[in-house]
Order: C-alpha cells, then structure tokens, then sequence
C-alpha cells in the first residue's frame, strides 16, 4: 500500500502540520494524548474537513485542496475502528457486523463472513444485543464490521485504551490474525510502546502537530530508551512449551528457555521481560540461581539515560539488557565481546 | 368527538415531516442565529392562541397574497376543519419539535460518523441510524402534540369559527354548551370525554417511553 499524506488544519490555538509518505502494510501512528492523531486520523477518513494539502492512497486522491478533490467519506471505502466501538445500540450484533458488508457490490464482498466470525470467535454473540457486550467483546464486534467492508485501509483509533491490560493482551492475537488472514492494510493509532512493536512494521511519532520521526517499530522502543525513557522491554515469542518439574521449557529461536509454569503449559505465545531484570556475566558462573544462562555476543552498547544500554545477539536473536557505567567497566563491555547473560525463571511475563 | 380525533391526527401526522426537519436542523447544522430560530419555533407556546388565530386569519384570509393564490386554486381554509388543522398544526408545533429534538441530541454524533464511514449516504443515515434511534422521541413528541390539538381552542376559534359538525371539536362545544342555559350537563359530559382522552393520550405516551428505555441505551 502507498499512501501519500500532507495535510495542514487549524483548531483554535492547536495546528497539525503534518506530512509523510509511506509504502508499507501496517503502519503506527504513535504519540501523547493531544498531539493530534484523532485530527489525522479524523482526516483521514473523511470526518473533518483539513484546510490544506492532500491525501492519496495507491495513485487515488480522497482530498486535493488546489484541484477541489473532496471524496465523501462514504465513498473512501476506509474501515474505522473507533476507541468506544461505536456500534449501533438498536441493532444487535449481527446487523451491527454486516452493515458496511451489505452497502458493498455483491462482486466486491471479497470477506466471508462465515470466515470473520470463526477467526474473531463471534459466533456465540450473534444473537446478542449490544447493551450484553463487553468491552473487549465491543471491539471484536467493532473490528468484524470493519472489515467485513472489505476496506482498502482499516484505521484503527486507539481501539484497546479503555481495556484493562489482560483484556488487551488478548485481543492483540485477534487482530494479528485478522490482519494477517485477509491482508488489509492497517493504520494503528495509539499511546501505547507495545502495541506499536506488536502491532506495526513502521511507525510516524507524533507531537504537537507534527511528525517527528519515521522509525521502523523494533526500533522505536530503542530508540526512547536511547532518549532515556526508562526500561526496555524485550518482546519475545517462545514455542512449543513442554514441562520439566514444576517449570517449563520453551524454544527461542535457537535458544531455550526455562520458565515458571503459568499452569495450564499453553502454546506458543509472546512473553515481556525487561532490560533490567538481564543480568550479564563476564564468565560463566558455575551455577546461578537464574535458570537461564544465555552465552551472547555484545552488539552494541549505547547510553540510555543515566545507565547503558546494552544490545546482545544471542544466536540471531536480540535482547537488550542495562547496566551502570561501572558495571560495564568491570565486565569489560564492548562490541563483539562474549559475554553471559542470566535471566530469572519468573522474571518473564506472559502477555498472550 | 370523531371530528376532534381527526383534527388532531391530522395535524400531527402532517406536522412530522416538518417537525423531524426542524428538530434535525437544530440538532445537527451549524446555523448562524439558532436560539432565535428556536424562539421563532416556540413562539406559539407561549403567545396567546388568540394572537397565533388572529395572525393565521390575517395570513389566510381572503385580502392576504397567501389567502388570494389558495382562493385562485379554490382551496378554502377558513371556517373549515382544514382551518383547526392548521391552528392545531401551528400551536402543537413547538412541542413536538423541543421532543424530537431532545431525542436527538441524544444520539452521539460518532455513531453518525461511523455509518458514514461504514458507506452510508446521508439519506442512508437518516433512516437507518437517526431516525430508529430518536423514534421515541418523534413518538413521544406526536403523543403530546395530538393532546394539545385535542384541546386547541384560542387559535382555533378564530381561525375555524364555531361550526356545529364542521368545525366544532370538543373544547368548542364545551364552550357553547357552558354559554347555553341548561347546557351544564353536556358540558361536563365533554369535560369528562376530554380528560379520558388526555389520560389515555398520555399514559401511551408513558408506556411507550418506558418499552423503548434501555433498548436504546448502549
């Protein structure tokens, strides 16, 4: 997908000025509340008229202020997913999931919706009204019609604030599935570090009014602990979990790790831990209480604040950890250096 | 009695079309001088019926430019039942639009926005977002306005006269009945008619609130 953005607007003393230009299938927009995402994005799909600029998407233009372009929303073929859902209080669940799918050509119906409901697991909500939702189950309801669209471009308004973490952390797997099913591209609108990493490839930072910065979304999260924003938290997929007493053992990669049970010994799933709770050794200790000794290769140490951060290649695979100027002194820090890093067993988190 | 219902289901059957727009307009447009359009709309509220008559008469009748193009077409208004659905028309007015308005005010403009964005036209909109969800007030608003033209009286006595089985609706013959000698007993007779009807009228319109409560909440 190309989309080729300039936009200007002035809403009393704030003014976005933004412009960019992106060739790439999920894109974050990320930045603090009022810096003028919702304008964009409000923009974007039709909902507020800009003052300047121009808006174009694969070679169509939505918008041209100097040749008079102005497509209606209704005719940008934009799903939007609104942070409150938004759905049709009179309707129930099913006429709220095909309203946009009815409005389409029959040719143009390219989603089954037989196929949405199975993979966002609506099929026992169908019957339901909307007053008997819940909110994470509001927002599936609210992805579904969307997509069911069949849009050119889904936008997506910070659609899990307002949801507690759990709650969030697993519907992130619903629309990673969803997006990766039906190929739609995505414009992600949030606040939030995590989602930006685990749902966007690029991501515009957003202040003010303006963007600042085109990074792709790995390294954003580098990049503010860079900025000296606290902690990074290294995102990791671990596989094909089998028990080993009261632990479990998952694959990483070309790596194991071992971890506290969360009981039940679920599948593959996407674990948080971080920067500080790595602990690196200059040798390998003979035996540690941490179950995870990983024998790593230092890429690359920058500052982060008043610590340093520290990027490890652990077999192709990357985890950043932190220490203090005199730690990495001792340890003899520097590029290429081997070096042992130690994780506690309970030190990951499950997010989904 | 049966001249009263139709004088009054006329009235507010032909006013919705006006009163859905009204309401819609202030609701929903930006326009430049909206409390005075309010003020011009509940006007009739509070003026005496006497005046809103007058003015009607004179806006109708047979020396008034309005009054001539309806003559030309042979359309007689005054003294007729169409004069007490206008006077009911123009009197109701305001109540139903300050309902219907209520009701939609309601409805947050988001939900709009995501039909349109969903490809509704605006048309598709108005019936199949606006118009469901502000349907207990548009019910709500014609309950009320059929009660008040029930019981019009100022407005209409001038505009429609006094006309036994042409033009006489409930409060007109209560009028007469209570000016004649010996009449007390009709006129009571037609308080009590009056008062189960309002009740009636109103209680509808309760229940009908109550149905749509919660269905329309989200």
């Amino acid at each position: 997908m190309n989309f080729e953005v300039c936009l200007q607007k002035r809403l009393g003393n704030f003014t976005l000025d933004t412009e960019f230009s992106l060739d790439c299938k999920r894109i974050g927009l990320f930045g603090p509340s009022g810096s003028g995402k919702s304008t964009l994005m409000h923009m974007l799909a039709g909902l507020l008229n800009p003052d300047r600029g121009f808006i174009r998407l694969d070679g169509e233009t939505f918008f041209d202020q100097a040749s008079g372009i102005h497509r209606l929303s209704e005719k940008r073929r934009l799903g939007v997913v609104f942070q409150h859902a938004h759905l049709f209080p009179h309707m129930g669940v099913r006429r709220n999931l095909l309203y946009g799918y009815k409005r389409i050509p029959k040719e143009e119906r390219r989603i089954d919706p037989i196929d949405l409901i199975e993979i966002l697991n609506l099929g026992p909500l169908l019957d339901r009204g909307i007053g008997a939702l819940s909110g994470g189950e509001r927002q599936r309801v609210a992805l579904g019609r969307a997509v069911l669209y069949c849009p050119r471009l889904i936008l997506m308004d910070e659609p899990l604030n307002g949801l507690d973490e759990e709650l969030k952390y697993q519907i992130i797997p619903y629309l990673q599935k969803v997006f990766a099913e039906f190929h739609i591209p995505l414009l992600f609108i949030s606040h939030s570090l995590n989602e930006m990493r685990l749902m966007t490839d690029q991501v515009l930072e957003m202040a003010n009014g303006r963007i600042h910065s085109q990074i792709p979304a790995d390294e954003l999260a580098l990049f503010r602990m860079n900025a000296g924003q606290g902690t990074y938290l290294n995102l990791l997929e671990l596989r094909e979990p089998r028990p080993r007493g009261r632990l479990f053992v998952y694959r990483w990669g070309n790596e194991e790790l071992v971890l506290t049970g969360d009981g039940e010994g679920r599948q593959t799933g996407m674990f948080e831990i971080s920067s500080k709770d790595i602990t690196l050794f200059k040798l390998h200790p003979e035996a540690t209480s941490a179950r995870n000794l990983l024998k790593c290769r230092v890429k690359r140490i920058f500052e982060a604040g008043t610590r340093l951060g520290v990027e490890l290649d652990c077999k192709g695979q990357f985890l950043v950890s932190q220490v203090v100027d005199e730690a990495a002194r001792d340890l003899g820090l520097e590029p290429g250096r081997e070096i042992f890093a130690a994780i506690k067993a309970s030190a990951f988190r499950r997010l989904y | 009695m049966e001249l009263s219902a139709r004088v009054a289901l006329t009235a507010t059957l032909a006013s919705l079309p006006f009163g859905i727009t009204a309401a819609y307009l202030l609701v929903f447009m930006r326009l430049p001088a909206k409390p005075l359009i309010n003020g011009i709309i509940s006007l009739p509220l509070v003026l005496p019926p006497v005046v809103v008559g007058y003015l009607l008469l004179l806006s109708f009748g047979n020396r008034s430019w309005l009054g001539e193009l309806l003559a030309r077409a042979g359309i007689h208004i005054i003294f007729t039942w169409k004069a007490a659905v206008i006077a009911s028309m123009v009197v109701g007015f305001p109540l139903l639009v300050h309902s219907i308005r209520i009701g939609m005010e309601d409805i947050d403009e988001k939900l709009i926005q995501a039909s349109r964005t969903l490809g509704a036209s605006w048309w598709d909109s108005l019936f199949t977002i606006i118009l469901p969800l502000s349907l207990r007030a548009i019910i709500a608003g014609s309950t009320l306005m059929f009660a008040r033209s029930l019981g019009e009286f100022g407005a209409t006595i001038i505009l429609a006269g006094n006309i036994p089985g042409v033009t006489q609706t409930i409060p007109l013959a209560i009028y007469d009945y209570s000016n004649t000698p010996g009449g007390d007993g009709m006129a009571l007779g037609l308080c009590l008619v009056s008062i189960l009807l309002s009740l009636a009228v109103l209680l509808f319109n309760e229940g009908i609130i109550k149905r749509f409560k919660g269905r329309c909440r989200q």
